[in-house]
């Protein structure tokens, strides 16, 4: 079912909301990952406010969805989302990166409805893939997502899993890449070309689709496509921008992973509308 | 009479899958050396090769245990606790899912192949991760045990396994505890803590140090973490000294861990460390690699003699 116009709208709201509060939450702990948190923002709103089969109330549900964000370093990203949808309370968001907070610099199992720590980047995927593979032993129809970076292709990791989820016919598992073409040292294509990063995935025998990963219609019908698609696993290549939402930090590497200065900040929630 | 490991391992493997559905099994394209080829024969739908990505298939091993499963992953050692070491730790360990490492070839049994293929570190690396159980059979007894142990018991657990025969050690109704060791020879002069094929070279060397009068006590430390701390403090205080004798370098393996208790306890017991000795190992026969890098019978000799030097 696709999204009506409404509910699209209401969507991007929480989105924008959701960045003012991934914002503040990195500016109050003076540390964390800006770019790549507000780059995948539409993908993992969506997949989490909109698509997963995940509750707060039930969250060892052997049937519920499941998502490994493979570029961890987006994890305030997750964290919101996953407030949004009660696993954690509100105010929890500004204790992130605290010593004793839930809401640890990179995701583990210490967060209500996270079910797999990540952080070192190239074995997301692979873990998703079990997921998948033990879902599929289990005669479960739930879902698997993997939300990868695109400075993580670079790990070979990631090639073995792109490997064998197809040898094991994974249907049931989704790849999505958050294609900002920005990593930490520069642009991707001056620090590690990614050349043809369509034709790679396809010569390992995945469904392949492209769309804006900014676009919720578009990233919504994408996952509609990758549900239909049968015999082996579907990848979806988002075209994001890094920063995305923040004129200044917009497909800038210096915001991959950065303290907000204050005048930033109240910039950033000007644009926003946001509080300072 | 004795048994390879391998096979032990394998085939206990296939029998516990009969009754366990959730019990899958991984390899890296060596399923017919680390003889997980034996379950995949039995549970073809539960067995998955990976191919040679060691990495992928500690990870997916991650995965498959957060939907229920019991994931035993399978690679010559060496690879475990390097290429799988990432995912061992940051999401295995770190997450405290249930995969178990079964460690094939461990120490320099794989001996024909040389260094690059001999594991001399691995228990150094998996007892400094957290959560993580270092188990290490002795015989086809313990093998089974430690085996059976790994499906009945939550968490992470490495076995670190042999590709050789070993002697048979254990009735097969003795029952093993997961934190302790045993004491299978005793003696009153000095204690030799050991653990895989040491234990059985210690055996050798008690037996030879007996003909010069002089007593020993051989303890099997299979569980090294968590370890026994009340038997190594109690052979401490009862026999004076101690030697520890394992197929590892001397630095990180059994040897620490026994010294780490030793040092805890303040027993002042004289401590002797048999193993490889912080050096690269090379190609021969495993009965010569044993002799040359010191981690046979007469190894523990000399680690008798030293010791017994500095006892009071």
């Amino acid at each position: 079912m696709s999204l009506t116009p409404e509910r699209t709208a209401e969507l991007q709201e929480l989105c924008r909301q959701y960045r003012i509060d991934v914002l503040t939450a990195i500016h109050g702990a003076q540390s964390g990952h800006p770019g790549g948190s507000l780059s995948v923002c539409e993908i993992l709103t969506l997949l989490y406010q909109q698509r997963m089969h995940v509750a707060a109330a039930h969250p060892d549900d052997p049937d519920r969805d499941r998502l490994v964000l493979c570029k961890g370093h987006a994890a305030p990203m997750l964290y919101r989302n996953l407030i949004g949808k009660g696993f954690l309370p509100p105010e929890s968001m500004n204790t992130l990166r605290r010593t004793g907070s839930p809401l640890q610099g990179h995701p583990c199992m210490r967060t209500p409805g996270v079910d797999m720590p990540s952080g070192p980047l190239g074995i997301g995927l692979a873990a998703a893939q079990g997921m998948a593979l033990g879902l599929k032993l289990n005669h479960s129809d739930a879902r698997v997502y993997a939300v990868l970076g695109d400075g993580e292709l670079d790990e070979g990791a990631v090639w073995e899993a792109a490997a064998s989820a197809v040898k094991f016919g994974l249907d049931n598992l989704t790849a999505i890449v958050d294609w900002n073409k920005v990593q930490l040292d520069g642009t991707t294509d001056e620090i590690m070309p990614l050349r043809d990063l369509p034709g790679k995935w396809k010569a390992f025998g995945w469904n392949v689709l492209r769309c804006d990963g900014h676009d919720l219609a578009a990233l919504d019908a994408a996952l509609d496509a990758a549900v239909a698609c049968k015999g082996v696993p579907t990848v979806i290549l988002a075209d994001t921008v890094k920063g995305k939402g923040v004129s200044f930090m917009e497909g800038k590497s210096a915001w991959h992973g950065k303290a907000i200065p204050d005048a930033e900040f109240a910039q950033a929630m000007q644009e926003l509308g946001g509080n300072v | 009479m004795g048994k390879s490991i391998r096979e032990v391992y394998g085939t206990v493997l296939a029998e516990l899958g009969d009754t366990n559905e959730n019990i899958v099994v991984l390899d890296a394209d060596l399923s017919g050396s680390t003889k997980s080829g034996i379950f995949a024969k039995a549970h073809p739908e539960r067995h998955f090769n990976m191919g040679i990505a060691e990495s992928d298939m500690v990870a997916t091993a991650a995965g498959l245990a957060t939907t229920g499963k019991i994931p035993f992953v399978n690679t010559f050692t060496v690879f475990l606790t390097t290429l799988g070491l990432i995912s061992a730790r940051a999401q295995v360990c770190y997450g405290n899912l249930n995969v178990k490492f079964g460690g094939a070839y461990c120490g320099m049994s794989d001996a024909l192949d040389g260094a690059t293929h001999h594991a001399t570190e691995d228990i150094a690396v998996m007892r400094a991760l957290p959560n993580m159980t270092v188990l290490v059979p002795s015989d086809a007894t313990s093998t089974r045990w430690a085996t059976k142990y790994a499906v009945d018991t939550y968490g992470p657990m490495y076995l670190r396994l042999s590709r050789d025969v070993y002697p048979d050690l254990y009735d097969e109704n003795t029952k093993f505890e997961c934190g302790k060791g045993a004491i299978v020879r005793d003696g009153t002069d000095v204690t030799v803590i050991a653990c895989g094929i040491l234990v059985h070279k210690a055996l050798e060397a008690a037996e030879q140090m007996a003909a010069r009068g002089v007593s020993v006590r051989v303890v099997d430390m299979y569980s090294i973490k968590p370890i026994d701390r009340e038997l190594i403090l109690r052979c401490a205080q009862e026999t004076g000294a101690i030697v520890t004798a394992e197929e590892h370098n001397i630095y990180g393996g059994l040897g620490s861990a026994v010294a780490e208790v030793l040092a805890w306890g303040g027993t002042g017991a004289p401590t002797e460390f048999v193993g490889i000795p912080d050096t690269f190992t090379e190609t021969g026969k495993y009965t010569d690699l044993l002799a040359k890098y010191g981690v046979d019978a007469a190894g523990v000799v000399r680690g008798i003699e030293r010791v017994l030097a500095r006892k009071h």
